[in-house]
């Protein structure tokens, strides 16, 4: 188990005593697109700091699902099942409401600005001030092994720096969950491994209930958290249960 | 054309060379033909404006070169004037333009209001120039419509206030025309470019990272999308501060914008004036030059200021309000030409309409029925130079796009810009040039020339409307079709023309639009043996009363809604369906 290995550096604010208890549930969610179930409605709760894989076939819904928790469904899909973020129904709010935290198969780190200013954009205004700010990126920088990478164009980086300055961004905008969306699918065997590692410890040190989509098993098992598989359909052509396969009992939450 | 013109300086590789030796044939000189039949004029009309500028016109007595036209030109009174309100009327109309176009979609992105407008936008594109102009002077005038719609509940009036609501002097009607005639152009431009980029999964990092949907656009999808509308920003700023006949309609006539000084100029009976004319033409290119440069360099500034904002991590608001004001403001531009051209419709059918009733009194076909030959005449003379224009453009097109695709080049940007260098040069700053070059020809005010003339106009708009979805084409159907031993010629004529023939029919209906639009070519080509409805239309501002010209104004408008219509119902279901399925 790779991921468990490894004890994260506690960030500020997240001692224990005062660590934000979030947990993302979902109850009866399902999606449908043109009158046909991707999948059958299904009931998850991830708590802090565990990674909760979702398996499935290409085309079953799993980005779907990812976009519906971030609010940004494609319109043409029906939705239903609420979500709930430490208790409290997110489901109506708009994205930016919502402060859950996503990663991408691609970085997706914007071509217009640099490094720096990538993280920058993350960073919330409430942090004030020219020098302040700036340190936060410089130690955002440091804590992704950056450090003088700031002033660089993103397509001068390697893939999996970029994935890393990609977290960076998103762990700076101080997300309540985060949802990785095949992350690791673009970085070869070597680096896939590394970089699991890296985002999985950050996750568990800022305590975010994080849910991972993949068809991956490696990534899965990396995980270390329960694993559900959705979309298979049975000889009627409905879809079968999503189904909790294994893991829940193996393994706690890592960073407890 | 853009890979097509690269052609002529890069060299294929072996591969590509091989094939082109191949399969031969007349396709690979399209892309040459295209720049002869294309470029040439552009440069020869540049040259042939700029030569009597410097008092070389050996026709007029002009042999030796001076300075004479340009102390003609600076002696003029009104010049000062004239320039004054060619940059207060072409400069708002472009950054209003385009700061609508951008306060709409960052605040409608993915929202009903876009889908709604989109929907209006073909048919509004489709509109002339002229019709739309003359259209909206029917609105706004004292004695328009809108004051006839308020008056005497609201305003009072029992006659037309005497105030200059059209032909104001520092050409803000003018302006407002450009507005409501070019945000549906850069709408569509910038609508194209979006779909080629990634603005969903950018707006999705952003709103996640919990950015508002308003800043999240302006600060993340706009410096993606904003290079590819530099050019037809250019466009229209070019447009707006050189445009003749649109200001012949809503500017004042003195002193009317340097443009119209130039074309007046252009057309005087004493033929010295030729040469001061040529002079304001040379200037005007320098207006639009400096206005360009200008622009560029106001972008870097913006550039620099917008990285500092997003920076400092400001998120914004949800954007409801921007959501109504530009949504609002949008529809309002919208509704605003679908009123133009009900009011031409509305005037070429009264009888009586007396002010300030909102609707005629009586009603009456007479004016359609007492045209005699002259708007059958000018209406043929339309259709035909239409097709025939746009036609060649489309042929034209096809063969530079399919020996692009068949020799493997790729289009580069910098031959963008040789496409849209017609629609960037002042149209008065070399048509009297290539006027000259067609007296050379021998083809002087023939409908030859006039089609030609117009096809300089109608290949570029042809071009940004076909190259998308033919480069957008699965080539994997046309490698499965020779893997089954159909020749190329086979390939394009039964595999990639029946999957791209609704794309090829719109391509068809915007070239035979901007045909129908030009003024100021068949004016220069013409020689005014060739009237068309644009031509007749303008020339009747003089004196014929509302009726008449409603009746050519709708006429002109009508031809290339007509032929939208018929490209965008024309396909089958099943053809709409596999050429539809390529291009989401």
């Amino acid at each position: 188990m790779t991921g468990r290995g490894d004890t994260p550096r506690n960030a500020p604010g997240n001692a224990p005593g005062n660590a934000p208890a979030n947990t993302l549930e979902l109850r009866g969610v399902g999606l449908r697109l043109g009158g046909r179930d991707l999948f059958r409605p299904l009931d998850l709760a991830v708590a802090a700091g565990e990674v909760a894989t979702l398996m499935g076939p290409s085309g079953c819904g799993k980005s779907s699902l990812l976009a519906f928790l971030c609010g940004t469904l494609d319109p043409a899909i029906r939705a239903q099942g609420r979500i709930l973020l430490d208790g409290a129904e997110i489901g109506r709010l708009p994205p930016e409401k919502r402060r859950i935290g996503i990663l991408f198969q691609d970085d997706l780190l914007f071509p217009h600005l640099s490094v720096a200013e990538n993280l920058a954009f993350g960073l919330p205004p409430a942090l004030r001030g020219r020098r302040a700010r700036r340190a936060r990126i410089e130690a955002a920088l440091e804590e992704a092994d950056l450090a003088g990478f700031g002033a660089r164009d993103p397509a001068t980086l390697s893939g999996g720096q970029r994935a890393r300055v990609a977290l960076m961004r998103t762990l700076l905008a101080a997300p309540r969950a985060l949802l990785l969306d095949e992350p690791f699918a673009k970085l070869d065997v070597a680096l896939r491994a590394r970089m699991r590692r890296f985002v999985f410890a950050h996750a568990r040190a800022k305590s975010l209930p994080t849910l991972l989509v993949t068809h991956d098993p490696a990534d899965a098992e990396a995980a270390g958290g329960p694993i559900l598989e959705i979309g298979a359909f049975d000889g009627d052509g409905n879809a079968a249960a999503a189904t909790a396969v294994r893991g829940r009992d193996r393994t706690a939450p890592a960073a407890g | 054309m853009a890979g097509a013109l690269r052609q002529l300086t890069a060299r294929p590789g072996a591969a590509a060379r091989g094939a082109a030796a191949r399969r031969g044939g007349l396709l690979q000189f399209a892309p040459a033909l295209a720049l002869a039949l294309f470029l040439a004029p552009v440069a020869a009309g540049l040259l042939g404006t700029a030569l009597p500028a410097f008092d070389y016109l050996p026709a007029l007595g002009g042999t030796a070169f001076g300075l004479a036209a340009w102390r003609a030109l600076l002696a003029w009174p009104g010049l000062g004037d004239s320039l004054a309100l060619t940059l207060t009327s072409g400069l708002p109309a472009t950054i209003l333009s385009f700061a609508i176009v951008v306060g709409f979609l960052a605040a409608c992105h993915g929202t009903a209001p876009l889908r709604l407008v989109q929907r209006l936008l073909a048919p509004l594109l489709a509109v002339p120039h002229v019709a739309l102009a003359i259209g909206f002077a029917f609105l706004i005038a004292p004695s328009g419509w809108i004051l006839r719609l308020l008056s005497p509940w609201a305003t009072g009036w029992q006659v037309p206030p005497d105030v200059a609501l059209v032909q104001d002097p520092h050409g803000l009607a003018l302006a407002a025309g450009l507005v409501v005639k070019e945000t549906p152009f850069l709408l569509m431009m910038t609508l194209a470019a979006l779909e080629r980029g990634d603005a969903r999964e950018r707006l999705a990092v952003a709103r996640s990272l919990g950015y508002g949907p308003v800043t999240a656009w302006l600060k993340t999808v706009l410096p993606a999308v904003y290079p590819q509308i530099r050019l037809p920003i250019y466009a229209v700023l070019a447009f707006s501060l050189s445009v003749v006949d649109m200001a012949l309609i809503l500017a004042p006539a003195t002193p009317p914008p340097l443009a119209v000084l130039v074309f007046r100029w252009f057309g005087d009976p004493d033929l010295t004036l030729r040469f001061a004319a040529a002079a304001g033409a040379v200037l005007q290119l320098a207006v639009v030059i400096g206005c360009i440069a200008g622009w560029h360099g106001a972008e870097r500034l913006v550039a620099a200021l917008g990285r500092r904002w997003a920076r400092a991590g400001g998120r914004g608001g949800p954007g409801i309000a921007a959501r109504r004001l530009w949504g609002g403001l949008l529809l309002l531009l919208q509704a605003t030409a679908g009123l133009s051209l009900l009011a031409l419709a509305l005037w070429s059918v009264t009888r009586r309409w007396r002010y300030p009733d909102a609707l005629p009194s009586e009603w009456t076909l007479a004016a359609w029925w007492r045209q005699d030959d002259a708007l059958l005449w000018a209406g043929s003379t339309t259709l035909t130079v239409g097709l025939a224009a746009t036609l060649l453009a489309l042929a034209l097109v096809l063969a530079c796009l399919e020996n692009e695709q068949r020799n493997g080049l790729t289009a580069g940007s910098r031959a963008l810009w040789l496409l849209y260098l017609p629609l960037l040069v002042p149209q008065v700053s070399f048509l009297f040039g290539v006027q000259v070059l067609t007296v050379r020809l021998g083809i002087e005010a023939t409908w030859l020339a006039v089609v030609w003339t117009h096809l300089l106009f109608v290949l570029p708009y042809v071009f940004l409307a076909l190259a998308d979805p033919f480069r957008a084409l699965d080539e994997r159907y046309a490698r499965s079709a020779f893997c089954l031993g159909a020749s190329p010629d086979r390939v394009f004529w039964r595999v990639k023309m029946p999957m791209l023939l609704r794309p090829v029919l719109v391509a068809f209906a915007v070239g035979f639009a901007v045909s129908v639009a030009q003024y100021l070519p068949t004016v220069f080509a013409g020689g005014g043996r060739h009237p068309t409805l644009t031509t007749e239309a303008v020339a009747l501002l003089g004196g014929a009363d509302r009726r008449v010209i409603g009746v050519y104004a709708f006429l002109q408008a009508l031809l290339p809604l007509a032929v939208f219509a018929v490209a965008l119902t024309l396909p089958t279901r099943g053809a709409a369906r596999r050429a539809g399925g390529r291009q989401r």
